[in-house]
């Protein structure tokens, strides 16, 4: 296959376009510009809807429409805009409405930097709107596997009949990288996809009360209501099986470096640096950060392994939660952290690593 | 030769069929539906001309008429 | 005898409203149906609802539906529309929904030109929430957060979408109708067919203001309450066609 060098942002647009992606509103925010801008020239060429949305939640609100009639729809914002979004999110969830976002995230809190930054963990992860609904959320260190996620979360959003997530930060959106593109799906293949969603999709059906489409995102009786939350619940717990995590080197580490994203990424890189000084290293990322990969940290042998060190662009930490939650104090967790749109260093990794095992 | 109808439990007893009724065909009633209301009923049904003015009124389509 | 006038296919035969007696949701909601079937167009039919007492009509209208967020009902249309253009799609939406949290949906989605139809409900008020101000509520109205009443130097004054609107480029077809007597029925319904008729034509963005009740947060009873509609809602909200092109 050949290969392409493009920017993150863009990747992940053509790679939504590639997975069938036909309708796409967004609104400007820095650093995920280039992605409605992206489609507001791809889109025409394939058939498919771009909408500037007046706001974002005007934006996520038209993907719920559009994702309702039964298209294949995504938005895309950075952090602020994220937020603004959770209104539609939430109702996305609640109606079991496909769509996928992605989360371009800078740092913050409120207005932030438009610098790189992973500020967005429990927003992600925990609540990404009201009523404790969840998503899968999927967490890139390059470009290709933004691309590569991009095009599988449309899958996923229409297997479970519920948003995904793909949580990137402004490293990820904007450098340039070689990429290998997905398969095009061709026009046949996505209608076929738009058609088996025709029985719930609203976009008129005979009149017959019992098969009319309904999209419901909340309920008059509490009894039902109950029932659906029951069911997503049980839908959630599936996701077991669609864990994604890399383990690069754990099995003899002395120091593990968990990290997600780009500090991953600058992770691996401070283990091979690491490895090669004759330091024992490893890293853990997870690449699904919910469902989160809890078992992939019972592979560390805990006989040896000085301490678990959380690698994330974000004071105070976040991810760390769910890397202690995983530990359960088999041994001693240190973070490395860094914020306020500042890239994480591969020295003060180094650093960190140095004085665990100075002990 | 011209009827009305009253579905009663879908009468909520608003009165506006009464009101606009041109004949005075129709009034309140005595009995009252599941909901409570008391519904109403052609007192005057001999002089329904069949216009279902009543009918478009009535915001819960409790009025089928018969002409 | 033939039976000549019976309720609309559209609401569903086994279900009563959840509407308060003499309320005009369901006299919106009927004449949409049986515009709806008159037209052919029942298959065709996406409704976007909109929050709070429109929302009643979810479970009470046999034909496709969604309810949006608070406001957000054109933006939700918009993507439907977009993307299906066969669908006829429509919004429901009251007062608090189209003129106030949704104020900036509504007016982009009308300056885009959305080939879509808005039917706005307008009676002056919040209905389901419990009686509080409206974008619409009329000076000296009172509401359950206005109690001595709107006042202009503290609320300000009662918005007219219509007019609002009208002073876009976009929009095809802004008409404002009541439903207070058998003739603004007949002219409500016949607007309502006028805007989805815009719609198949492609014309682009119509709108359909309905002046209507509240009998239970007016504190009126149902009768008391169309003499309201007609000696303190019209003459602020005049009815007639604001634009049609």
């Amino acid at each position: 296959m050949a290969r392409v060098f493009m920017k993150g942002c863009e990747a992940i647009a053509e790679a939504a376009v590639r997975a069938g992606c036909r309708f796409f509103a967004g609104y400007p925010i820095t650093p995920q510009n280039e992605i409605p801008e992206y489609f507001s020239r791809r889109m025409p060429e394939v058939g498919g809807v771009f909408v500037q949305g007046e706001s974002e939640v005007a934006s996520v609100n038209m993907v719920y429409g559009a994702a309702s009639a039964g298209t294949r729809s995504m938005t895309s914002s950075s952090s602020p805009g994220i937020a603004l979004k959770s209104e539609g999110i939430s109702y996305c969830a609640s109606a079991r409405i496909p769509m996928v976002y992605a989360n371009i995230s800078r740092g913050g809190p409120g207005v932030g930097s438009i610098q790189p930054a992973q500020m967005d963990y429990f927003q992600a992860t925990r609540a990404s709107g009201n009523g404790g609904f969840q998503m899968m959320v999927l967490a890139p260190s390059t470009v290709q596997e933004a691309v590569d996620l991009t095009y599988a979360a449309f899958d996923y959003a229409d297997r479970d009949r519920n948003p995904v997530l793909l949580l990137a930060d402004g490293v990820i959106g904007t450098m340039m990288e070689p990429v290998v593109l997905p398969e095009m799906k061709s026009d046949a293949e996505i209608a076929a996809i738009k058609a088996s969603k025709q029985p719930w999709a609203c976009t008129g059906h005979k009149l017959d009360c019992a098969h009319r489409a309904w999209i419901q995102p909340g309920q008059w009786s509490t009894a039902v209501q109950q029932e659906k939350n029951e069911e997503a619940a049980a839908l959630y717990l599936s996701w077991e099986k669609d864990v994604q995590a890399e383990e690069y080197l754990v099995e003899d580490a002395e120091v593990v470096i968990a990290a997600y994203g780009i500090s991953a990424r600058i992770g691996k890189s401070a283990v091979n640096q690491l490895r090669a000084q004759g330091v024992r290293a490893g890293l853990i990322r997870p690449i699904t950060v919910h469902p989160f990969p809890y078992a992939a940290f019972d592979h560390i042998d805990y006989s040896r392994c000085k301490a678990v060190l959380d690698v994330e662009m974000s004071i105070p930490a976040q991810f760390v939660d769910d890397v202690a939650a995983a530990v359960k104090d088999r041994c001693p967790i240190r973070t490395c952290l860094c914020s306020g749109g500042n890239i994480m260093s591969r020295e003060a990794v180094l650093a960190a690593v140095k004085s665990i095992m100075e002990g | 030769m011209a009827k009305v109808e009253i579905v009663a439990e879908r009468c909520k007893s608003c009165g506006y069929c009464i009101k606009f009724c041109p004949k005075q065909v129709l009034a309140t009633g005595s009995k009252v539906n599941s909901k409570g209301y008391e519904y109403v009923v052609p007192v005057n049904p001999d002089a329904c001309i069949g216009c279902a003015v009543c009918a478009r009124m009535c915001p819960d389509g409790a009025i089928d008429v018969y002409k | 005898m033939e039976k000549i006038y019976t309720r609309t296919k559209t609401i569903q035969e086994d279900k009563v409203s959840g509407f308060c007696p003499g309320c005009m949701h369901s006299t919106v909601i009927k004449l949409i149906g049986e515009a709806l079937e008159e037209m052919n167009l029942v298959e065709k039919a996406a409704c976007v609802l909109g929050i709070g007492c429109c929302g009643l009509h979810m479970d009470y209208i046999a034909y496709d539906n969604t309810t949006a967020p608070h406001g957000r009902a054109c933006a939700v249309a918009t993507g439907m529309k977009r993307s299906n253009p066969d669908t006829l799609v429509f919004t429901y939406q009251g007062d608090g929904d189209f003129a106030s949290i949704g104020l900036g949906e509504s007016i982009s989605a009308a300056n885009r030109g959305e080939n879509i139809t808005v039917i706005f409900i307008n009676n002056g008020i919040y209905g389901m929430t419990g009686g509080q101000m409206a974008p619409t509520t009329l000076i000296g109205m009172k509401a359950s957060t206005a109690p001595k009443g709107r006042i202009a130097g503290e609320h300000g004054y009662p918005m007219h979408m219509c007019e609002i609107l009208n002073q876009l480029t976009a929009p095809a077809y802004l008409v404002r109708t009541s439903c207070n007597t058998p003739a603004n029925v007949n002219k409500t319904k016949a607007a309502i067919k006028k805007a989805f008729q815009n719609q198949l034509d492609g014309k682009g963005f119509s709108m359909v203001e309905i002046v209507t009740s509240c009998p239970t947060n007016w504190g009126l009873d149902p009768l008391a309450s169309l003499d309201f509609i007609e000696q303190k809602m019209l003459p602020e909200f005049p009815l007639g066609v604001i634009r049609d092109r």
